[in-house]
């Protein structure tokens, strides 16, 4: 390993630069963290605008603050801003900060690669914003009101904005694949002297198998909404019907990206728990091998069991009796990770610091989410279901909890290593509890308003559905303005605070915390040797 | 900018009085209906048996970590059991838990795979009244193909259609009690889904796809659902309604049906030049319920996506072009064929647009007129 061989001298060659470019030219670990963390959180305030409009125009039944087209645009811009925007650079952020810390490593093998797969990003978020906000300006043609899963022929019906879009979409994609590439080689070249990967710390594990799958599925994505440029422009018809192609095939490349997706933002968040509850458990994570093993299953068989999001596209029977097995199936793999947490709890000493009360949180809410997963996996029951707002609760479910609670979590749980200041605990206690508290005033109804008949992605209801809807959307302004505590409370923790330990939880364990808190700008220059 | 802040303050006082109201309302829609269907039947079972296990499951994993929140905390005193992993349990637990979990699984995809047999395929057998349920942008089409019946569905405005609207339209999909009925799903344009919950399924409509599903209806009644694929603009507003009905009134129905066409089909073929005045009235009727949800009543459209009809360029210029885009619509576009419709009909609307909204052309357009363009 050549990294080890790294003198003292190397490694100062060059200082932090000031300003701008500091930024800019970043090939900085904890720089480029920073900037993805920023990036992830600003993007969290843009996709969570949109929801609360589209929540306070379903506050009621009738049509008010936005018309159709809009509020499917901002239905569409929502899930993907917040699913490439937020929750898969902060991931990556957490990943840029915390990998090379907890492996012993100076920075991550590819310095100048990191800063281009980050530099991507402000470039693909300004291409989304723009495929929302084109249709008001004149000529720029119709609105994207197709949903994320930008369904043809609808897709091809949509206006210049959606060309935008898939441009963006290219642009996330390369970042993401660029991402994974340096996660990967500096997992398996920079890790200290005698850290095997089965000493790896989870965090790594969990950014390991997601980082192939991202390299495995984002091309196939890329490729799908290429095929729509195409049909779009080029007079091809891959997916049009009448001209000899089939709109069904682009769902199949749309969820074979779309199901592995799930678990690209789950893992990382399963990895930051895998610290968290053994920290404030003040035992060992239980089960680090079936942990290992059980994420390398989910990431298998939820390779193969895509179809289950299209169980009403008219399957044979052979075909939907598989994918309902498959998915079935994926069960195991996650009950054990499931049961692995409680066990790691279980005859613990716990205290209930904020990173703990969001893993609790997680634990049952993500259990509660999984649950309803079965039952949509059942293929005659899921004609029901499907494409109701049952399916909306339970997505928020399992990606509220498994992907940004448990991102929550880590930020809370790393923040004081990152500044050196400790985090005002009372105030994100408070945080904490208006969030899940009022996360579940929003999406538990909606279990009901689904199973009632309620479609998802409508605009406007009869008003059976009324009341349901009413305390959903107020859950929801609640759920939306709770988050700017949270970023008074990250914003405050910069600027102050008392004073972190390097150790700053008693119960902590691994590398990173014999770092001093902040760290220094190059931090492990000489690698640590693991017995 | 569409921000009414009367109708704001007006609808949240008026959703906080129906919150009050609500415990006294006898129907808050917490599960699926009644099934009316032999098959809607054993889809429901299979959901409540499965939210069954799932609930079981969930107080049972709440109940383990509820237990271990409240025991195994420091403020109790409590200390890490630092051995745990370390018992014949820790050693074993990733054997034990993947085999309960089996064993749960097994149970709910056995039951599921016995369902799925009996719902998934169409039985053969020749004893089904087969209906293909078309969906356009953004209405339905009901095809009785054993009986020449076709059947346009639309959503009814809310002043017509008061507490249900969105659960009523204009012609409902009206089928005998006590048959096995085939529905065959199709597109005209985009996706679309057949769902009504009373029956127990849905299914994707798919522009160059014919998918089956089918019910064995047992209840008479009025159910009600509604498009459940995102197709666009007004994707809410494409209810579906099943009226079942005895076998004799069916058979009333199915009359009244072919009367309503011969009639239609004899004003048609009638070889009679019509006035402007007919024309415009006639036309105005038929716009308002086909062309009205994209280009308006008021003709203006919702540009960009529907262009307004008042000043178009094709409604003012040459009739040739109107007759054509209206005949064969417009590939890639909303716009579809309308070459359906029967000569009067198409002379009429072609006349209103052209004549209404101050279009004023002066243009009549014959039947005669359109049959030559076809
Ligand atoms: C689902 C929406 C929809 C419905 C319903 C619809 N149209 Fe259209 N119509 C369109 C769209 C979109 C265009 C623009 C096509 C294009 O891009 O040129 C259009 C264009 C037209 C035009 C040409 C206008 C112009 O200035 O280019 C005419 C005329 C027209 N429609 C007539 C009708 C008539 C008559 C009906 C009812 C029988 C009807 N349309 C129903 C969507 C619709
Ligand atoms: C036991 C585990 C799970 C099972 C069995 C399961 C099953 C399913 C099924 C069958 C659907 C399709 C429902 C439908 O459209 O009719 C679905 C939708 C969805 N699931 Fe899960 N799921 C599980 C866990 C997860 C996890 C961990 C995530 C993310 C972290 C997730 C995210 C989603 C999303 C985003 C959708 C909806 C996508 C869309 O239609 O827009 N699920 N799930
Ligand atoms: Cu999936
Ligand atoms: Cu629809």
């Amino acid at each position: 390993m050549s990294t080890t061989t790294l003198t003292h001298d190397d490694a100062h060659h060059h200082d932090a630069p000031k300003g701008w470019r500091r930024w800019l030219f970043s090939t900085n670990h904890k720089d480029i963290g920073t900037l993805y963390l920023l990036f992830a959180l600003t993007m969290l305030f843009f996709g969570g605008a949109s929801a609360m409009v589209v929540r306070a125009e379903l506050f009621m039944p009738g049509i008010q603050l936005v018309d159709p087209d809009l509020y499917n645009n901002l239905v569409t811009n929502h899930a993907l801003i917040m699913i490439f925007g937020a929750v898969m650079p902060a991931a990556a952020g957490l990943a840029n900060w915390m990998i090379p810390m907890m492996i012993g490593a100076p920075d991550m093998a590819l310095p100048r690669m990191n800063n281009l797969s980050f530099w991507v990003l402000p470039a693909a978020a300004t291409m989304m914003i723009l495929s929302f906000v084109v249709p008001f300006f004149p000529g720029g043609g119709t609105q994207i009101n197709t949903g994320w899963t930008l369904y043809p022929p609808l897709s091809v019906q949509v206006g210049m904005s959606m060309d935008f879009l898939i441009f963006a979409i290219h642009l996330l994609g390369i970042s993401s694949v660029l991402a994974s590439i340096n996660i990967i080689v500096t997992l398996l070249n920079m890790r200290a002297p005698g850290m095997t990967l089965m000493k790896m710390p989870m965090f790594c594990w969990t950014w390991l198998v997601t980082a192939f799958l991202l390299i495995l599925v984002v091309p196939v994505l890329a490729g799908g909404v290429t095929m729509l440029l195409f049909d779009r422009h080029f007079g091809t018809s891959f997916f049009d019907a009448a001209g000899g192609g089939d709109p069904v095939l682009f769902q199949h490349l749309f969820w074979f990206f779309g199901h592995p997706e799930v678990y690209i933002l789950l893992l990382p968040s399963i990895g930051v728990l895998s610290h968290v509850i053994p920290t404030f458990s003040r035992k060992p994570l239980f089960g680090y091998n079936s942990m290992v093993g059980a994420m390398l299953a989910v990431a298998t068989i939820g390779m193969v069991v895509w179809a289950h999001h299209q169980y009403t596209i008219g399957m044979s029977l052979g075909a939907v009796t598989y994918f309902m097995i498959g998915t079935i199936i994926i069960s195991i793999p996650v009950g054990l990770m499931i049961f692995n947490f409680i066990a790691t709890m279980w005859r613990g000493s716990m205290t209930f610091e904020t990173p703990m009360l969001f893993a609790v949180a997680i634990v049952l809410m993500f259990t509660f989410g999984g649950l309803s997963g079965v039952m949509l996996a059942v293929v005659p029951a899921d004609m029901q279901y499907h494409d109701s707002m049952f399916v909306v609760a339970h997505f928020h479910y399992v990606l509220m909890p498994g992907a940004v609670f448990g991102l929550f979590a880590g930020v809370f749980y790393w923040l004081p290593k990152w500044t050196g200041h400790m985090y005002n605990e009372r105030l994100a206690k408070i945080f904490f509890w208006t969030n899940v508290i009022s996360f579940n005033i929003t999406f538990f109804p909606q279990h009901f308003l689904g199973l009632a008949g309620m479609p998802r992605r409508i605009i406007d209801y009869n008003v059976m559905y009324t009341e349901f809807n009413v305390i959903s959307s107020i859950g929801g302004i609640v759920f939306g303005l709770s988050h700017l505590l949270f970023l008074y409370i990250i914003i405050s923790t910069i600027r102050g605070g008392k004073k972190a330990k390097a150790k700053a939880w008693e119960g902590a364990k691994g590398l990173e915390w014999e770092l001093d808190s902040p760290p220094a700008f190059h931090t492990w220059t000489v690698a640590p040797t693991i017995k | 900018m569409f921000f009414r802040s009367k109708t704001l303050i007006g609808s949240t006082s008026a959703a906080l009085g129906l919150l009050a109201a609500g415990g006294a309302r006898a129907e808050w829609g917490l599960n699926f209906p009644p099934p009316a269907a032999g098959v809607a039947q054993e889809i429901f079972d299979i959901h409540m048996m499965t939210m069954g296990i799932a609930t079981v499951l969930l107080v049972i994993v709440f109940a383990f970590v509820f237990y271990s929140l409240y025991t195994h905390r420091k403020s109790r005193g409590y200390e890490a059991d630092q051995h745990f992993h370390e018992t014949w349990f820790g050693h074993w637990s990733w054997v034990i838990i993947p085999v309960m979990v089996l064993g749960v699984d097994l149970t709910i995809a056995s039951k599921a795979d016995a369902v799925l047999k009996k719902v998934w395929e169409v039985p053969e057998g020749k004893d089904f009244l087969d209906v293909k349920v078309t969906g356009h942008q953004w209405w339905w089409e009901f095809d009785y193909l054993d009986h020449d019946i076709k059947v346009e569905s639309r959503y009814i405005p809310e002043e017509e259609s008061q507490e249900l609207y969105l659960r009523e339209v204009d012609n409902r999909l009206v089928l005998p009690n006590n048959t096995k009925v085939r529905f065959l799903h199709t597109s005209a344009d985009v996706l679309h889904a057949f769902w009504v919950p009373e029956l127990g399924f849905k299914k994707d409509a798919i522009p160059g796809y014919v998918t089956e599903t089918w019910a064995d209806l047992n209840r008479e009644g009025v159910f009600r659902g509604q498009c459940a694929e995102l197709c666009g603009t007004w994707h809410s507003r494409m209810p579906l309604v099943v009226e079942v009905v005895s076998e004799e009134r069916f058979a009333e129905w199915k009359e009244e049906q072919n009367q309503l066409k011969v009639a239609a089909l004899a004003e048609a073929s009638a070889d009679k030049t019509w006035s402007m005045d007919e024309l415009m009235a006639k036309g105005k009727e038929v716009y308002d319920t086909k062309c009205a949800a994209c280009h308006q009543v008021t003709g203006l459209g919702l540009p960009p996506a529907f262009p307004a009809l008042k000043d178009s360029p094709v409604a003012k210029g040459p009739i040739a072009g109107h007759l054509d885009i209206v005949l064969n619509g417009k590939e890639g576009t909303a716009m579809q064929a309308w070459g359906s419709m029967n000569d009067l009909e198409i002379a009429a609307i072609v006349t209103y647009e052209r004549n209404a909204w101050d279009n004023n052309t002066g243009d009549v357009v014959q039947p005669a007129d359109v049959k030559q363009a076809r």
